[in-house]
């Protein structure tokens, strides 16, 4: 177990390319940590480095204080599970798990000892005889896990390692690799591009994006106060709803929306609203007019999308930058409602909108506001 | 439209079923084969010609049309053949040298391949871009030059001489480099994280996964050496050194070829080879059918 550093590391390939800008970030003792962003954002890459298989352009890897920069991927005492296992196909499941030993030359009797006391954490002692060919998807993944454990390594690395998986099977290992982690506390970095992974798994999370670190914190500090207007359309699913407003004395307008913001300075700014935050309003109440157009039963919820009035705001998050969103008059938002609520394709349902619940974004930087 | 044709068209979807049921087999086998074993007839006319001829007498040998069915068999032309000839000499020299050139090959090109397909270093691609050009280049262009070397190396009539200059081969190099790309890197990069260096890497985990190339590069290159005639022509002088197909040619004298003898040494000459060949077949057509294995 050991403190990670990274500190002010950059990766640029080809001299061109720049996969990681100048990432700092500092992984506690035993801590759980999550690398997230859409692909290309530079997670990979930055996992690549601690591994030692890319060289680090400028900046320094540190691993319990020492500077690991040059040091070969053999010597780093981590250890990587990649999101296609990279299991060796021509040995037993035996011969895998105690591959990385042998290496180290650590005794038979040892070996043996650990590859069992592993394979009875992870259940996998009936198939130690077997290749990984003939393993499911699942014992695959359970080796490769095995393979990292063995070791009792500094630290380990997980590059997309459910990705793999089919969904119901992906939930189960979500919640096996937490048990184990609460179990053996062992520093842990975690790259994905799910972000039900990064809420659920991670002590904190580290959102990045164009190989930029955007946030650090909390899953549920990111969740609820995002920083920026990518990291508030990257996490959450589905996605925050983003409209382009205006603010005018303290009142901000994005098609039918109005609302009141005292103390707000005049501009243009974004208007987010999680879609679990937008409820059919009662009577009376100011509401904004939503049109139902996909409607999505989920069995305990209802996710409907649909247009409002309005102009959505690209986060960055998906193919448009802040500053230059759809220009259409229809905004397509997202909702999440009550099953009981049977909503169909065509209705009108007037929506509220509480001012506590919104965020708000500087429409030219993306920052959050408040 | 009339009722009839109607009709037509609610039977349709029947007669499509009917149609994508697999056609009645005519043969109880695939028509192919009709092309095929005349074809595997005529290849193998030469190989049961030279057997036969191995144990027919020089008479027969020498009648036209050729004898295919002998009037007795004469196994004794191969204990004639082993005696009028150092042919166990012969068959030693050239186990030696096909299986130095053959061990060297493997080794040598597993390294120069790896390196091609996985180390980045500098001038990378010029070096193979060359290692390629000397492939378009036939052996009789350099056949002077390597002689005019291994003379200088002092090696000329000597078994050194037959194997030093076909030690490592460029076909080998980019028949193995083009099959280790096909191999998933991250399981490289996870025997690295593992611990084992770069040539723990290659003898653990690339080498045991290319075994389909490896026997048939294997192949390849003990048929091409032991069946080298060429070079240990030039390369060696005094009958001591000769190689099997250098010494069946002592039996052609200037005057009279004594054919049956002649075939009895190709004959056997040719055993080991067929030995190897059924020996690795399983992983020679593999080798040349798949391109890699997936993990």
């Amino acid at each position: 177990m050991a403190q990670v550093v990274l500190d002010h590391v950059t990766k640029v390939f080809d001299d061109q390319v720049m996969a990681v800008d100048d990432l700092t970030l500092t992984v506690g003792d035993g801590e759980f940590i999550i690398l997230v962003g859409p692909s290309g954002c530079g997670k990979t890459t930055a996992l690549r480095m601690l591994a030692g298989l890319e060289k680090v352009t400028s900046g320094r890897i540190a691993i319990d204080g020492r500077v690991i920069n040059d040091v070969s991927p053999r010597d780093r005492d981590i250890a990587m599970v990649f999101q296609n296992y990279a299991l060796y196909p021509h040995m037993t499941v035996f011969r895998n798990l105690a591959f990385g030993l042998r290496q180290r030359k650590v005794p038979s009797r040892e070996i043996d000892r650990r590859v069992h006391e592993v394979s009875e954490i992870l259940g996998l002692e009936d198939l130690l005889k077997r290749r990984p060919a003939q393993l499911s998807g699942g014992q695959r993944q359970r080796v490769a896990m095995g393979r990292a454990l063995v070791r009792e390594p500094k630290a380990f690395l997980l590059d997309e390692p459910l990705s793999n998986l089919d969904a119901k099977l992906r939930v189960q290992m979500r919640a096996e690799l937490k048990r184990l982690h609460q179990r053996l506390g062992v520093t842990t970095i975690y790259v994905t591009h799910d972000q039900v992974e990064a809420m659920t798994l991670g002590d904190r999370i580290a959102v990045l994006s164009g190989g930029k670190l955007q946030q650090l914190g909390p899953p549920q500090d990111v969740y609820d106060h995002p920083v920026n207007v990518f990291v508030a359309g990257f996490i959450g699913s589905p996605p925050m709803n983003l409209l382009r407003a205006n603010a005018v004395n303290g009142r901000i307008t994005a098609g039918d929306l109005q609302l009141d913001i005292p103390g707000l300075a005049d501009g243009d700014v974004v208007v987010g609203v999680r879609p679990e935050m937008l409820r059919p309003a009662g009577d009376g109440l100011p509401a904004v007019p939503f049109t139902v157009d996909v409607v999505e039963p989920l069995g305990d919820e209802i996710v409907v999308h649909g247009t409002v009035a309005g102009r959505l705001a690209g986060s960055g998050a998906d193919d448009q930058i802040p500053t230059t969103g759809g220009g259409a008059e229809l905004a397509t938002v997202t909702a999440r409602f009550d099953p009981q609520l049977r909503p169909t394709v065509g209705d009108r349902i007037p929506l509220r909108i509480r001012p506590e619940a919104v965020h708000l974004f500087d429409a030219r930087t993306g920052e959050a506001i408040r | 439209m009339t009722m009839e044709a109607q009709a037509d068209r609610i039977a349709w979807p029947e007669e499509a079923e009917v149609a994508e049921r697999p056609r009645r087999r005519w043969l109880p086998f695939s028509p192919w084969h009709l092309v095929l074993f005349p074809l595997a007839l005529i290849m193998l006319l030469p190989l049961v010609w030279m057997i036969v001829t191995s144990l027919e007498t020089q008479a027969e040998s020498l009648h036209f049309p050729p004898v295919l069915v002998p009037g007795s068999l004469h196994f004794g032309n191969y204990p004639s053949a082993l005696r009028s000839a150092p042919f166990g000499r012969w068959f030693l020299n050239t186990f030696i040298v096909t299986s130095t050139v053959v061990v060297s090959n493997l080794l040598l090109c597993s390294l120069a391949g790896y390196a091609f397909a996985r180390i980045r270093f500098f001038g990378r691609a010029a070096t193979f871009m060359l290692l390629l050009a000397t492939l378009m280049v036939p052996f009789q262009v350099v056949m002077i030059p390597t002689f005019l070397i291994v003379k200088k190396l002092g090696l000329f009539d000597s078994l050194p001489a037959l194997i030093a200059p076909n030690l490592v081969s460029a076909f080998g190099i980019f028949m193995l480099r083009q099959f280790f790309r096909t191999l998933p890197v991250e399981l490289e990069e996870a025997a690295r994280i593992d611990g084992a260096s770069r040539l723990g890497v290659l003898f653990k985990i690339v080498l045991p996964l290319s075994l389909p190339a490896l026997a048939t590069l294997a192949v390849i290159q003990f048929m091409w050496t032991w069946n080298d005639f060429l070079w240990p022509l030039i390369a060696v002088f005094s009958q001591r050194n000769f190689t099997l197909q250098l010494g069946l040619t002592v039996f052609q004298g200037s005057h009279d070829v004594f054919w049956p003898l002649v075939m009895a040494g190709n004959v056997m000459s040719m055993i080991p080879m067929l030995v190897l060949f059924f020996a690795a077949q399983r992983y020679f057509v593999r080798g040349i059918a798949t391109t890699g294995l997936k993990g």
